[in-house]
C-alpha cells in the first residue's frame, strides 16, 4: 500500500463513521422493539432492553468488586462458604439480610477488612446475582405475542392465567380466542380484509381512466387530468366529515365497504396519474398494430394493457397496500372500535389502557411485520413509484 | 417519461399489419373505422373512477365548506352559536374560533408566547424543521452512501420506516423516550442521559422540546423518502461534469453546493414541497405520542379533536377548511409543475 491510498483510506473514514451512525440510528429503536416484545413482563419494566446483550457482567458489578477476591469468580473458592451453594444463599435473600450478615466479624476480623460495605443497591445486585442459580428462567419468551394475539388483559400471562383457570371473563382459552375482538390475532384478520380489496378496487379503476387518459382522445382531456393532478394533494381530512355524516344515514358506518369506498375514491388521483404516465410511455405502434389486427379497445385493454402495466399495477400495488395497511385516521372514524384493525388497536392500546410495554411492542411489530415482508421483497416497485409519482395523499 | 409520438411514420406499422395478412387487407388508415366508436367510449373508462372521486372527494369538499358556516351538528347557521357579550364574527363564528381561540390577546407578549404554543405554532415548527431535517439528512445521505460498498443495505435501512405506519413508528420512539422511575431507566434516550450523568427528562411532557421530539419521529420517517427521490437525481449528473471539476482542483464540497445542488434544484424543490403537504395532513404521530397535549397539537389533529372528540361538525370543518387553505398553493404548484412536465414531452 502507497502512501496515496492510505490517505484515500484515511479521508474516507469520516464518510463511512456517518453512514454507520446514520445506520444505528435508524435501525436501533425498531430492534429495542422487537428484543422488548421477546422478553419477560418483569424483566421488562426492570430494565433496559440493552441489558440483555451483557447480561452477566451488569450483575457480576458488584459481586467482582466485593466477593469475588476471596469466594472465586463462580463462588466455590472457599469450601466453608461455598456461594454456589443456594440453601446457604436462601439465607440472605435480600439486601438487609446481606447487609447484616456482612456486617458479622468473621474470625474476629471485618467480614470485608478494610474495605467499606457495599451499597443498598450494589448489595442487592449481589443477592440478585447469587440467587440467579435457582431463577434459570429464559431471558425471552414468546407470551407477549399470545398475550397481543388474544387480547389478554391481565396481570400474569394468558398461558399462566388459562393453566390457573383465572383468565378475564372475555377469553375461552381455546382457539376461538385468536379471534377476540380486543386481540391482534381478529385486527390482523380485519386489516387483511380491509386492505386487500381496497388495494384491487382503486388499481383496477385507475388502469381503465389511465387507458383512457393516454390512449383515448375525447374533450377536455388534459383539463380533466390537470384537475386530477391538483386533487392529489386534497388532504384526508377536508373530505372525513360529509362522508361521514353520509355514512351514518346510509347504514354506512363501521362496514368494510364503507372503508373500501372510501380509499378508492382517495386513492384514485395518484393511481390514475401513476397509470396514465406510465402508460403513455408504451409504444405508440404497439396499439396501432393491435387496432388494425381489428382489436377493440376492450380487447387491446385486457390482452395489452394489463399484461404490459404489471410494473405500474405492482408499485401502485404496493403503495396502496402499505398506505391502507398502515392508515389509522380513515379506519379510526368509519370503522372504530367494532371492527378495529391493527394501527386502531394499537392506538387504543397507547391511548387509553396504557398495558405494558411488553405487550404493546409484540402488538406493534405484529403490525408492522407483513409491510415489512411486502417492503423488502418488493423495494424495487415501491422505490420505481414512488419516483414516478412523489406525491401521495 | 418521453413518448415519441411520430405519427408521421404510421407506413411501419402499416407494413407490419400488411406483412403478416400479406393479400387481402388493403392498406388501412392508422386508426381502423371499427376504433372510431361513439365518443362515449372514453367516458365508459373514465366512469368508475369519475364516479368514486367526485362522490369521495369533490363532493364532500364542496360540503366542508358549507358545514363550516354552520353549527356543531349542522342544522343552522354558526352565527346562532354566539353567545352575548363574547366577541362574534356572525356566519363566521366558526373561523374565529378556529383562528383565535388558542391566542391569548391580552398582550403582544403573551400573544407572541401563546401563538407559538397553539396548533398553528406548532405546525410552523413542525414544517420547518422536519422539511430541513428530512431534505438534509436525505441530500447527505444520499451523496455519502454513493461512495461506500454496502450502499444498498445503508439505503434500504433509511428507507425501512416508511414500511412502517405513523402508529408503529409511534410506539417504537414513545419507547425510546420512555421516562422510567428514578431507580431504572428503561428508555434508550434516558438511559444514555443518566449513564452520562445527567438527569432524566420527561420528553414527551416537557414543553418545548416535546414537540421538537415528535418532529425528530417524522424525521426519521420520511428522511429515507427524501433520501431516495435525490440519491435519483444525483444519479442524473452527468460524471464527465464532476469529474472535470475534481481535475480543475475543486474540493467535494465546492462540487456538492456548486455543481450538485444546482443540477439537482428541481428536484430538491419537489422534495420539499411534497414534504410540506405530508407534514400539513399528519396526524398519526401526535394523535398517538401525546394526543395533542401538553402543547404539541397541530391543525390536523385539532380538526380530529373538534370533530370526533368534541363532536363539533362546524369547527371541525372550518379546521379542515384552513387546512386546505394551506395547501391550495401547493395544489397551485403540482398542477404548474405538470403543465410544464407536459410541455416537455
Amino acid at each position: 500500500m502507497n502512501r496515496d491510498q492510505i490517505n484515500k483510506l484515511l479521508n474516507r473514514i469520516p464518510t463511512h463513521l456517518i453512514i454507520i451512525l446514520t445506520m444505528l440510528i435508524w435501525i436501533v429503536p425498531t430492534v429495542g422493539l422487537l428484543v422488548t416484545s421477546l422478553r419477560p413482563p418483569e424483566a421488562v419494566g426492570s430494565s433496559g432492553w440493552w441489558t440483555v446483550f451483557a447480561p452477566q457482567n451488569a450483575a457480576a458489578g458488584p459481586y467482582a468488586t466485593y466477593c469475588a477476591e476471596c469466594h472465586g469468580a463462580d463462588g466455590k473458592a472457599l469450601p466453608q462458604a461455598d456461594l454456589s451453594n443456594q440453601e446457604l444463599v436462601a439465607k440472605y435473600p435480600r439486601s438487609l439480610q446481606l447487609l447484616a450478615m456482612l456486617r458479622q466479624p468473621i474470625n474476629g476480623q471485618p467480614h470485608l477488612g478494610d474495605r467499606p460495605l457495599p451499597g443498598a443497591q450494589e448489595a442487592a445486585d449481589i443477592a440478585s446475582f447469587l440467587r440467579q442459580g435457582e431463577q434459570t428462567q429464559s431471558q425471552f419468551t414468546f407470551n407477549n405475542y399470545i398475550d397481543a394475539l388474544v387480547g389478554y388483559r391481565g396481570q400474569n400471562t394468558y398461558r399462566v392465567d388459562c393453566a390457573a383457570g383465572t383468565q378475564p371473563p372475555d377469553l375461552r382459552c381455546n382457539l376461538s380466542d385468536i379471534l377476540n375482538p380486543r386481540g391482534m390475532g381478529r385486527a390482523f384478520v380485519n386489516s387483511l380484509f380491509v386492505t386487500i380489496p381496497a388495494t384491487i378496487l382503486p388499481i383496477l379503476f385507475a388502469a381503465f381512466a389511465g387507458y383512457a387518459f393516454a390512449w383515448l382522445d375525447f374533450k377536455g382531456r388534459f383539463l380533466l387530468f390537470a384537475l386530477l393532478v391538483g386533487l392529489q394533494v386534497v388532504p384526508l381530512q377536508m373530505t372525513l366529515v360529509p362522508i361521514s355524516r353520509f355514512y351514518a344515514q346510509v347504514g354506512l358506518n363501521g362496514t368494510f365497504l364503507g372503508v373500501w369506498l372510501f380509499h378508492t375514491g382517495f386513492g384514485m388521483p395518484y393511481a390514475i396519474y401513476l397509470m396514465r404516465n406510465f402508460l403513455g410511455t408504451l409504444p405508440r405502434d404497439l396499439f396501432e398494430s393491435a387496432y388494425l389486427d381489428g382489436a377493440s379497445h376492450w380487447t387491446a385493454f385486457r390482452q395489452l394493457v394489463i399484461p404490459l402495466a404489471m410494473p405500474a399495477i405492482a408499485s401502485l400495488g404496493i403503495f396502496q397496500f402499505l398506505w391502507v395497511w398502515n392508515d389509522l385516521l380513515v379506519s379510526l372514524v368509519f370503522l372504530g372500535g367494532t371492527t378495529p384493525v391493527m394501527t386502531y388497536q394499537i392506538s387504543n392500546m397507547v391511548t387509553s389502557l396504557g398495558s405494558g410495554w411488553q405487550v404493546l411492542t409484540a402488538a406493534a411489530f405484529l403490525s408492522m411485520l407483513l409491510p415489512m415482508i411486502v417492503f423488502f421483497s418488493l423495494q424495487r416497485y415501491f422505490v420505481r413509484g414512488m419516483l414516478a409519482g412523489a406525491v401521495k395523499g | 417519461m418521453a413518448t415519441p409520438q411520430d405519427i408521421s411514420k404510421p407506413a411501419t406499422t402499416s407494413e407490419v399489419a400488411v406483412g403478416r395478412r400479406p393479400v387481402k387487407t388493403p392498406r388501412a388508415a392508422p386508426v381502423p373505422e371499427i376504433m372510431k366508436q361513439g365518443p362515449w367510449v372514453p367516458w365508459l373508462y373514465l366512469l368508475p373512477a369519475l364516479v368514486v372521486m367526485a362522490f369521495f372527494i369533490v363532493y364532500p369538499m364542496i360540503n366542508t365548506i358549507g358545514l363550516s358556516f354552520q353549527n356543531r351538528d349542522g342544522t343552522a347557521s354558526a352565527a346562532t352559536t354566539c353567545r352575548d357579550g363574547q366577541p362574534c364574527w356572525g356566519v363566521f363564528e366558526n373561523y374565529r374560533y378556529a383562528l383565535t381561540d388558542e391566542f391569548n390577546t391580552s398582550s403582544p407578549g403573551a400573544f407572541w408566547n401563546s401563538f407559538w404554543s397553539s396548533s398553528y405554532g406548532n405546525t410552523i415548527k413542525w414544517i420547518v424543521v422536519m422539511v430541513f431535517g428530512t431534505v438534509s439528512v436525505g441530500l447527505a445521505f444520499a451523496v455519502l452512501a454513493d461512495r461506500v460498498k454496502y450502499e444498498a443495505l445503508a439505503k434500504a435501512i433509511l428507507f425501512m420506516p416508511m414500511a412502517i405506519s405513523f402508529v408503529g413508528a409511534g410506539v417504537i420512539w414513545k419507547f425510546v423516550y420512555d421516562y422510567g422511575t428514578s431507580q431504572t431507566q428503561i428508555g434508550l434516550l434516558n438511559a444514555i442521559i443518566t449513564s452520562l450523568g445527567g438527569r432524566p427528562v420527561a420528553w414527551l411532557s416537557t414543553t418545548p422540546i416535546n414537540t421538537f421530539m415528535i418532529v425528530l419521529v417524522g424525521i426519521w420517517i420520511w428522511s429515507g423518502f427524501c433520501m431516495t427521490i435525490l440519491a435519483a437525481a444525483l444519479k442524473s449528473v452527468p460524471d464527465e461534469i464532476l469529474e472535470a471539476a475534481r481535475v480543475d482542483g475543486a474540493t467535494e464540497w465546492t462540487v456538492f453546493w456548486k455543481i450538485m445542488v444546482p443540477i439537482i434544484l428541481p428536484t430538491i424543490t419537489v422534495v420539499v414541497t411534497t414534504m410540506v403537504i405530508n407534514v400539513l395532513k399528519l396526524f398519526d404521530l401526535v394523535y398517538v405520542m401525546t394526543g395533542g397535549n401538553f402543547e404539541t397539537d397541530v391543525i390536523a389533529n385539532r380538526m380530529y379533536t373538534e370533530m370526533y372528540k368534541n363532536f363539533n361538525v362546524g369547527r371541525g370543518t372550518a379546521v379542515a377548511v384552513i387546512l386546505v387553505v394551506a395547501i391550495i398553493p401547493f395544489i397551485y404548484f403540482n398542477i404548474k409543475r405538470f403543465l410544464e412536465q407536459e410541455a416537455t414531452r
